[in-house]
């Protein structure tokens, strides 16, 4: 047994022999630096010279924590509707050849492509009460545009591809042998769905979920436009940094900047610690 | 549980796969599929399974048609070359499974589960393992757990679709000694699928040769060693060595002449005559003989393996000889085949 000397806490992992750890690790952190770091601290800078009262006045302003709850309460259940429909997506696209899969495929990627603006005024076209659907949906007292849930319509279509192409390679290579295994040891179709299937997709699944996640919150082009933008009702966390700017209020803009970071910070940080446990398990 | 095989045939895309096979498998019994890749070994063994239906033909399982009933139904045991165990599922919990996705009364109570998985686990000499996750376990242990796992649902049967191919040699042959030994204890009927004929041989009860999607020969490791019914198995079990013959009055003539084998029930014109190679009389003299040149000379392990050019054609023929034997020295060398078997020229 070899002992390490008892000084040594954490260090650094050995690299492998082959040469270019410190120069890809430099450059990693120099890019990380410019692109993320110096922007976001400029951010935090900013609010931090506003002092601890002001921030936490400007903070719980009614206003403010009505546009953040609506923005992370859209972002997170357009998520989940995503969850589910993204898998069937990827499930149909990676199980079943049809005709027209291919453009079916070619569809997902659409969100990712479309200016955001567009994707917003068609929907809220399709989904006005003069509009297309909106017409069917209104004598159901569905009201989509210009409430909450026309935000996650848009949220909903924005975030789609994330977790269709998180999901679709893992889901590529399960081993069909490992359903077979399970039927002849008596599973049903739905147990081996539920039991092995789902199970060995989780840390896509996550990973597709937080994606989608982080996209919705930060999501403004589409959401604007079908959001009805009511303060207290619709409005968004990013509406409403904009709406402060053009108030030449930037210190209450850079607050709600600040707060959006530090929770979607904070809730990317504890999906991460979801995933690297679940990817433990599941190797 | 007996299984019966009735004239299956399965096609794949209109690609025949087998043709009309017929089998018994007798309870009890540890039964070899055997054959070169592509002659239907796997896909006998996947509808016995019911993970393929036949494109005709029926499977019994004792007395029941088992063809109409799902895979679900059928409780067959099955292990795959590449273990397939749930990777997101501890090893009791993989032993377990089929178990705990039984429905209502069947399914026996959590701690009786876990009883049985340990129980199997001790079978499979893996004690102590039961919270590991397949990822931390080596190949052998990996196929072990695949074995438990099937052997949980008391399977009527159990398939092994080459159950030791991913494995390096020395594992495999651990793995082969203890498989007999699980099986004597046990009592299964075991089917398994290999293409290492040394597997087949020294594991299985009964050996089926396929080749092409057909049935070549069943029977013992000495049937078919010893008196195989076909060039395919003579050539595909064992080495062996073929020249082209001709068959007049009952005898065995090479060009013209005879070689001092006698044949009188073939029929009469060209026919192809099998030997073994180390299965051979040396001779000295040569009336009613073959004698050939000698082209090339290896040593082989415990013996030297002599190459011979046998009359104006050239003919090439391998035997084997004692190393220290001086005939390897000479530059022809006269032998008559011992044990031989002649089969008509395809």
């Amino acid at each position: 047994m070899t002992t390490a000397p008892a000084h040594a806490g954490w260090r650094f992992r050995q690299p492998s022999v082959i040469p270019g750890f410190g120069l890809t690790l430099g450059f990693s952190l120099a890019y990380l630096t410019l692109v993320i770091l110096i922007p976001l601290s400029g951010l935090i800078w900013r609010s931090a010279a506003l002092g601890w009262t002001d921030f936490w006045v400007l903070a719980t302003d009614r206003r403010t924590l009505k546009a953040l709850e609506i923005s992370f309460g859209t972002a997170l259940i357009a998520a989940a509707v995503n969850v589910v429909f993204g898998t069937l997506v990827a499930w149909v696209l990676v199980r079943y050849r049809f005709p027209g899969r291919r453009v079916v495929d070619a569809m997902v990627d659409l969100p990712f492509a479309l200016p955001t603006a567009v994707a917003g005024i068609a929907l809220t076209t399709l989904y006005a009460p003069t509009g297309w659907l909106g017409k069917l949906l209104m004598p159901l007292g569905l009201k989509v545009a210009y409430t909450p849930l026309g935000i996650i319509v848009a949220l909903v279509f924005i975030g789609l591809p994330f977790v269709v192409r998180t999901v679709q390679p893992i889901m590529e290579e399960l081993d069909k042998e490992v359903e077979e295994a399970a039927a002849t040891l008596g599973a049903s179709r739905f147990q081996i769905i539920t039991r092995v299937l789902l199970p060995s997709l989780a840390p896509a699944i996550i990973t597709g979920f937080s994606l989608a996640f982080a996209r919705g919150v930060g999501e403004y082009g589409s959401v604007i436009f079908i959001a009805g933008n009511l303060p207290y009702k619709s409005e968004i966390a990013p509406l409403l940094i904009v709406i402060r700017l053009e108030e030449y209020n930037y210190p209450a803009a850079t607050a709600i900047a600040a707060i959006m970071l530090a929770l979607s910070f904070a809730m990317l940080l504890v999906i991460n610690l979801v995933q690297t446990w679940s990817r433990k398990r599941y190797g | 549980m007996e299984v019966r095989v009735v004239n299956v045939r399965k096609e794949f895309e209109r690609f025949p796969a087998l043709h009309d096979v017929s089998l018994d498998i007798k309870s009890g019994e540890l039964i070899a599929l055997l054959g070169p890749s592509g002659s239907g070994k796997t896909t006998l063994l996947r509808l016995i399974a019911g993970l393929e239906r036949p494109t005709k033909g029926a499977i019994f399982f004792g007395d029941e048609d088992a063809s109409q009933k799902s895979i679900q139904e059928r409780n067959v045991g099955f292990v795959f070359q590449h273990y397939a165990l749930f990777r997101h599922m501890t090893v009791a919990d993989n032993i377990g499974f089929g178990l705990k996705v039984r429905h209502g009364g069947a399914r026996p109570s959590g701690q009786e589960i876990r009883r049985r998985a340990l129980e199997l686990l001790d079978l499979v000499q893996l004690s102590g393992l039961e919270k590991r996750y397949p990822a931390q376990l080596s190949g052998g242990q990996r196929q072990r757990v695949a074995l438990a796992r099937a052997m949980a649902i008391e399977p009527k049967v159990l398939l092994l679709d080459e159950p030791f191919g991913a494995l390096d040699a020395q594992v495999r042959r651990e793995l082969r000694r203890w498989l007999r030994e699980i099986h004597d204890r046990t009592g299964h009927t075991t089917v398994f699928v290999t293409h290492d004929q040394e597997e087949a041989l020294e594991l299985a009860d009964r050996v089926v040769v396929m080749s092409q999607g057909r049935i070549e020969q069943v029977g013992t490791a000495d049937d078919i060693y010893d008196t195989p019914n076909s060039p395919f198995v003579y050539s595909f079990i064992g080495e062996s060595s073929s020249l082209p013959v001709k068959v007049e009055n009952g005898e065995v003539w090479i060009a013209d002449r005879p070689i001092g084998l006698q044949a009188p029930h073939a029929p009469p014109g060209e026919a192809v005559l099998h030997f073994r190679p180390h299965d051979v009389d040396l001779l000295d003299g040569c009336s009613g003989c073959i004698a050939g040149t000698v082209a090339a000379s290896r040593r082989v392990a415990g013996t030297r393996r002599v190459e011979l050019e046998i009359g104006g054609e050239r003919r090439r023929v391998e035997i084997e000889l004692p190393v220290d034997h001086p005939a390897a020295q000479k530059s022809r060398v006269a032998f008559r085949p011992r044990r031989w078997k002649l089969f008509p020229q395809s």
